[in-house]
């Protein structure tokens, strides 16, 4: 399987596919299975920088008890099985993008852009969002989204953004620790703050960080965050909460690491129906108001809806017949079982 | 039966009948306590479910687990008295158990 790393700043053709995947989820995964027996090539695009939507991000150890002929099996094992079975689609991911745009083209095609710029043109769009972008966590603190963009971020794109700057780092897990290791020899000062004096870090990291703070080149902090001040978009400063009071540090760029959240986030930016952050879509074709756009998952509803992994499943093997028809309008559909369809196997390499 | 009183930031409160078994979180979904979002249903995997438990009962409700403690690090505003109440199982002994909901879960 081919992975696409994220285009640094470069605007790069669009790539011309049949299907756009929105979301890797599992019924984002199964969906290139159903496609692929039609002969649809797939695009799956997550902002997740891996596979596997709720299941590898929620709970990837917890056991599942109600997939059709699987009696138990945790979330990790659910996406493993998942991309194995749709390995001889070879389907191309693009992970670590959010697809922003989505706009029907003069030919009948849509136009989808990413966060990162990366544009695909396709005959058939399948939004299997489910819950929504997996964002991260936004710490309550009055005025916070002032500074966002200019001296709070959640995620680090180019290091050199943070060259010469006094950085706070909040959290105690992989993210905050790893953060702290690769911002040091390029700050003017870095605080890490953490709630206790425990990291739930690769101890690999942890034992890193302490070096730095021994050193006196990582200042580190234990407390939270109360309040941040500064000039419109220009952090100055954050008070932090310690087991002994409270303390005002001169800070001009904070990164908060509180883990991810479901938003739906762009998807309500298409002109599509919606039904309370829902897309609501028929029960034959699992269409949505656009044609041509389907939405299977939890991202979808209809009466009688439940948000269960096989419903998504099933519903991506009927949105699947109905995408052929538009991405191969003169095909004669023959109905055909993988059990003994040489033409079945084939695709799937077991011939 | 367990009576469980949450307390909202504004000092509103709101009384749950809550049956031995299930989790507070549990408990207070039904009764659609505001401000308990769990949004990963139970899984100690979001920290939207944060509590506070109040001081006469934090002796009854015992500590977190280590996972509780590391999904805490996740929620805002952690105090002594933090828990995740779905990492609270509803027993008999803790009838009249009061609990604050946080201003926010994020
Ligand atoms: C703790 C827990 C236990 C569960 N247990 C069960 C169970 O036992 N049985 C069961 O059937 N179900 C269970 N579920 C529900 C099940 O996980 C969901 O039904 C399933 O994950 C839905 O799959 P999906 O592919 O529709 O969406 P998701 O798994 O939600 O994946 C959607 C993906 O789309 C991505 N995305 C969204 N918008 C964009 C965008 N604009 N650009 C790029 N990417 C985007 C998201 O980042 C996400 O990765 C459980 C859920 C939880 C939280
Ligand atoms: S419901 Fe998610 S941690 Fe409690």
């Amino acid at each position: 399987m081919t992975v696409l790393e994220r285009p640094d700043g470069a605007q790069p053709e669009p790539i011309e596919t049949d299907v756009v995947i929105i979301g890797a989820g599992p019924c984002g995964l199964f969906a290139v299975f159903e496609l692929g027996l039609l002969d649809l090539k797939c695009h799956v695009v997550d902002i997740l920088g891996k596979p596997g939507g709720q299941c590898s991000e929620l709970y990837p150890e917890k056991p599942i008890y109600d997939v059709p002929a699987l009696p138990i099996v945790t979330g990790q094992e659910l996406t493993d099985r998942l991309l194995e079975q749709i390995k001889p689609f070879n389907p191309v991911f693009h992970f670590g993008e959010r697809i922003d745009g989505l706009a029907r083209q003069t030919d009948g095609r849509f136009l989808l852009t990413t966060d990162g710029g990366q544009q695909f043109l396709a005959n058939v769009v399948v939004i299997a969002a489910g819950g929504g972008s997996f964002t991260p966590k936004r710490p309550p603190l009055q005025g916070i989204e002032a500074f966002e963009g200019t001296s709070v971020f959640y995620s680090v794109r180019r290091m050199d953004d943070f060259r010469g700057k006094d950085v706070l780092i909040v959290g105690g897990g992989d993210s905050a620790l790893d953060w702290t290791l690769n911002l040091q020899p390029v700050v003017k000062s870095l605080t890490l703050l953490h709630r206790r004096d425990e990291f739930r870090g690769a101890p690999h990291s942890v034992n890193e960080m302490r070096r730095l703070v021994e050193e006196g080149r990582v200042r580190l902090m234990i407390g939270q965050v109360t309040a941040l001040h500064g000039e419109g978009s220009k952090l100055a400063a954050a008070t932090v909460k310690t087991a002994i009071g409270q303390e005002t540090i001169g800070v001009e760029t904070m990164l908060p690491f509180f883990g991810l959240t479901m938003k739906l986030g762009p998807v309500a930016d298409w002109g599509l129906n919606l039904n309370e952050n829902l897309i609501p879509v028929d029960t034959e074709k699992f269409e949505t108001s656009e044609k041509g756009i389907f939405a299977i998952g939890d991202i979808n509803t209809y009466p009688g809806k439940l948000k269960l992994i096989l419903s998504g499943f099933h519903e991506a093997a009927l949105m699947a017949q109905a995408a052929q028809k538009i991405v191969y309008p003169d095909k004669k559909v023959v109905f055909q079982y993988t059990t003994s369809s040489s033409s079945l196997q084939k695709k799937l390499g077991v011939k | 039966m367990a009576k469980i009183t949450f307390i909202q930031p504004d000092g509103s409160a709101q009384v749950v009948t809550a049956e031995p078994g299930l989790t507070v979180m549990e408990a207070a979904k039904m009764a659609d306590v505001p401000g308990i979002e769990a949004e990963c249903g139970g899984a100690c995997a979001c920290a939207t479910c944060h509590v506070y438990v109040d001081a006469d009962w934090r002796e009854k409700t015992g500590k977190p687990s280590d996972m509780e403690e590391d999904m805490l690090d996740f929620a805002f505003d952690v105090r002594e008295e933090s828990r995740l109440s779905c990492q609270v199982k509803v027993t008999a002994e803790l009838d009249g158990l009061v609990l604050r909901v946080p201003a926010k879960q994020f």
